[in-house]
């Protein structure tokens, strides 16, 4: 599938994991969340580069003190009704400082990777044809005024005390 | 009132091309009706059973005249030559066409105004009290707060895509004219002991088909505080809130499965985890506070001759009065409702013609602001007593001077199956023949303060559980069927009605209604005791035994 960051399509390195395949050495693999949880002592002390998926229901205390093992964590959005992902991206960056990518992953429409990117998501696995078709024609979003603070740096700084970040 | 600044104004711009973008992608096929549906109720349009209709957002149900006769404007060239005013201060139009849909939003941005989340599993319309910044018995106006969770709601990244629809409503007074306990989340303004403004906070309220009072989960929350707990409460429902079955998933199922403590640990554990970001600085409170200064008022004797006068020749006017004037905040002036209740015509309508009536009352006497009340009326705040008998007149000439505010035939009234897809039954015609038998003359006002709520499904948009009386159409076997429950109240004693029994016909619904306030009338210890105090003080048993020994109470 293709992945969208930074503005373009890119090539992709990594994969889901096959059922029953071993985690090969050069890592780029992303695992469901339970497999790690299964298995996470078997990767002691290996510097693999590893992703992990999590789905709507994921409690995420169960996973924060290993974020630093991950290079991403794919957000799985079975349906894009489903808003539970929008909190959990907004929980990894700002409350546990995860700084590796975030990828949207399941059912990711071209209307909603606006919010997405702005809860912290900054890669989106596309596999809706009119998706892709929209972001390789360069759609760009429409709406760039926001009244709450967000992961993405794009408010001016005292337009909306509500919308101020931090320095 | 709010003006927008050129952030606001921008902002709407940019999503009404947004949604523009949206209908066109749909008409060219990149979005399916599913994937376009939750766009178009974002944007306030519904599909109904006639037709589409738009349900334009009124913030706490604030308007100016320039605004009131935009909606005029546009109930006449685009839609029938009226509007309905909702329980959430909204205004709907019924009629419009789907291609005509982005030349409406773009009218409205005009005069700063939108069809923002008034649908949708998002933060909705915020709602308050239609008498703030004029009631006697106001401790501090809710609208700032209430427009500061209207900003800070509006295309929020993390919350709109929520288990289901969040309602917040906002109040400023003792006295609960805004129903926040039947709200997702109601705060009331309130002072602590060193006279530090916050806020009580309520949660898990609402009506639908499983009723519930919300629960308070915080006497008193600082003001600053307020977006950050909101946040934390909205979190935790995001995270939490049951998705498998969309008759159980608004927060009141989770508080209630929940249980009252852990969802008040919950929320806590959530907010004490908050960063700085949400905290309201003091300036910004006041920035937005200063839009909602009230009108510079003329200094006036508390007794207007004119207006005593009058009252003492017109048993008319004073009957208006008596009913429809509410206790200003200011020496010498009053509050003015405008039933849009007629005796026999539809809860909550108003024509372009009547719209624009009240637009010049307002501009002329009232310091151009309006109010939409939950209650389906319109509310003029500031009119000095002195003026009283003019804006009297002229409503009268435009047949908006119903003197029934409060009483029985102030009926609050769904659409129903005359226009809903969802309705069971029809609930205006019903409202229409109760309000034809109780009238707004002598024997309303004998009756007294009563409120009858009507919906014509189980959804419960008319709120028929809060009603004193509430009415729930129902189709039984192909005929629709009423079920009367008593006993219900959204204010600040909150309690979810009881029903009576077994339902009634279309035909002996009218029948049973009079006969549970004949039995009021009888039971009441003084005309000073109303129809709820009675009931909370005898209970349901009077009235059942009326009502089901009589040969008309069928089993439906």
């Amino acid at each position: 599938m293709p992945v969208f960051k930074n503005g373009h399509f890119i090539d992709d390195q990594w994969r889901m994991i096959a059922e029953g395949e071993d985690v090969p050495p050069s890592g780029h693999v992303i695992l469901p969340l339970e497999w790690w949880l299964a298995e996470r002592g078997a990767f002691e002390g290996s510097h693999v580069p590893l992703g992990v998926k999590i789905e709507p229901d994921t409690q995420l205390a169960a996973m924060v003190d290993d974020l630093s093992r991950f290079s991403l964590i794919a957000i799985h959005f079975p349906k894009f009704g489903d808003g539970r992902g929008y909190s959990h991206a907004r929980l990894l960056r700002e409350r546990y400082g995860f700084k590796g990518e975030l990828r949207a992953v399941g059912d990711v429409l071209i209307d909603q990777l606006q919010v997405m990117s702005r809860c912290g998501i900054d890669a989106f696995d596309i596999t809706d044809p009119a998706t892709e078709k929209a972001l390789r024609q360069g759609h760009s979003p429409l709406v760039t005024h926001f009244y709450q603070p967000a992961a993405a740096h794009e408010i001016p700084v005292g337009t909306r005390s509500w919308a101020r970040r931090p320095a | 009132m709010y003006r927008y600044d050129e952030f606001d104004a921008a902002f709407v711009k940019e999503r009404v091309s947004q949604f523009r973008d949206q209908v066109e992608r749909r008409l060219q096929g990149d979005l399916t009706e599913d994937q376009f549906r939750i766009h178009r109720l974002m944007n306030g349009v519904y599909l109904q059973l006639h037709a589409y209709m738009l349900r334009i957002a009124i913030p706490y149900g604030a308007l100016s005249s320039r605004q009131m006769r935009k909606l005029a404007h546009i109930g006449r060239v685009f839609d029938r030559g009226y509007g309905h005013f909702t329980t959430r201060q909204n205004l709907q139009f019924n009629w419009p066409a789907l291609k005509d849909i982005p030349a409406i939003l773009d009218e409205l941005a005009q005069v700063e105004m939108h069809a923002l989340q008034t649908s949708g599993n998002c933060i909705r319309n915020v709602t308050a009290d239609h008498f703030a910044g004029a009631a006697a018995d106001e401790h501090d106006d809710p609208r700032p707060y209430a427009e500061i969770l209207r900003q800070w709601s509006s295309i929020h990244p993390e919350f709109t895509y929520l288990p289901r629809k969040f309602k917040i409503a906002v109040t400023g007074a003792e006295k609960d004219r805004a129903a926040i306990q039947v709200h997702d989340i109601g705060y009331q303004l309130k002072r602590n002991e060193q006279g530090e403004l916050g806020m009580a906070v309520y949660v898990g309220g609402g009506q639908g088909r499983t009723p519930m009072v919300a629960l308070k989960i915080r006497d008193f929350l600082p003001v600053k505080d307020m977006l950050s707990y909101t946040e934390a409460i909205v979190r935790v429902y995001n995270l939490e809130g049951r998705r498998d079955n969309k008759y159980k998933a608004r927060i009141k199922i989770l508080v209630h499965e929940t249980g009252a403590e852990a969802i008040r640990q919950k929320v806590e554990d959530e907010f004490a985890k908050r960063d700085d970001v949400l905290t309201l600085p003091h300036d910004e409170i006041e920035r937005i506070k200063a839009y909602f200064k009230p009108p510079v008022l003329a200094q006036r004797e508390a007794r207007s001759q004119t207006f005593d006068a009058r009252r003492q020749s017109d048993p008319a006017f004073a009957a208006f009065v008596k009913s429809n004037l509410f206790a200003h905040k200011i020496d010498g002036y009053g509050i003015v409702t405008i039933s849009l209740k007629p005796i026999g015509g539809i809860p909550g309508d108003a024509t372009s013609d009547q719209m624009d009536v009240v637009a010049d009352l307002a501009e002329r006497y009232g310091h151009d602001e309006i109010r939409v009340s939950h209650e389906q009326n319109l509310v003029l705040p500031y009119v000095a007593l002195d003026d009283v008998p003019a804006v009297y007149d002229h409503l009268v000439k435009a047949q908006l001077a119903t003197a029934n505010a409060g009483l029985i035939s102030d009926i609050i009234c769904c659409p129903g199956l005359d226009f809903c897809s969802l309705a069971t039954a029809r609930s205006i015609p019903i409202a229409q023949r109760l309000s034809e038998h109780f009238g707004a003359g002598e024997k309303a006002r004998d009756i007294g303060g009563l409120k009858i709520k009507i919906s014509g499904c189980i959804n419960a948009c008319g709120h028929h559980h809060v009603g004193h009386i509430g009415i729930l159409g129902l189709e039984r076997k192909g005929i629709e069927t009423y079920q009367l429950t008593l006993g219900g109240s959204g204010d600040e004693i909150c309690t979810v009605g009881s029903i009576t029994g077994p339902g009634f016909s279309s035909d002996q619904i009218i029948d049973a209604v009079d006969c549970v306030v004949n039995t009021y009338l009888n039971l009441r210890t003084s005309a000073e005791e109303s129809f709820i105090d009675t009931y909370r003080r005898v209970g349901m048993a009077p009235f059942k035994k009326v009502l089901y020994e009589r040969d008309t109470g069928a089993d439906i």
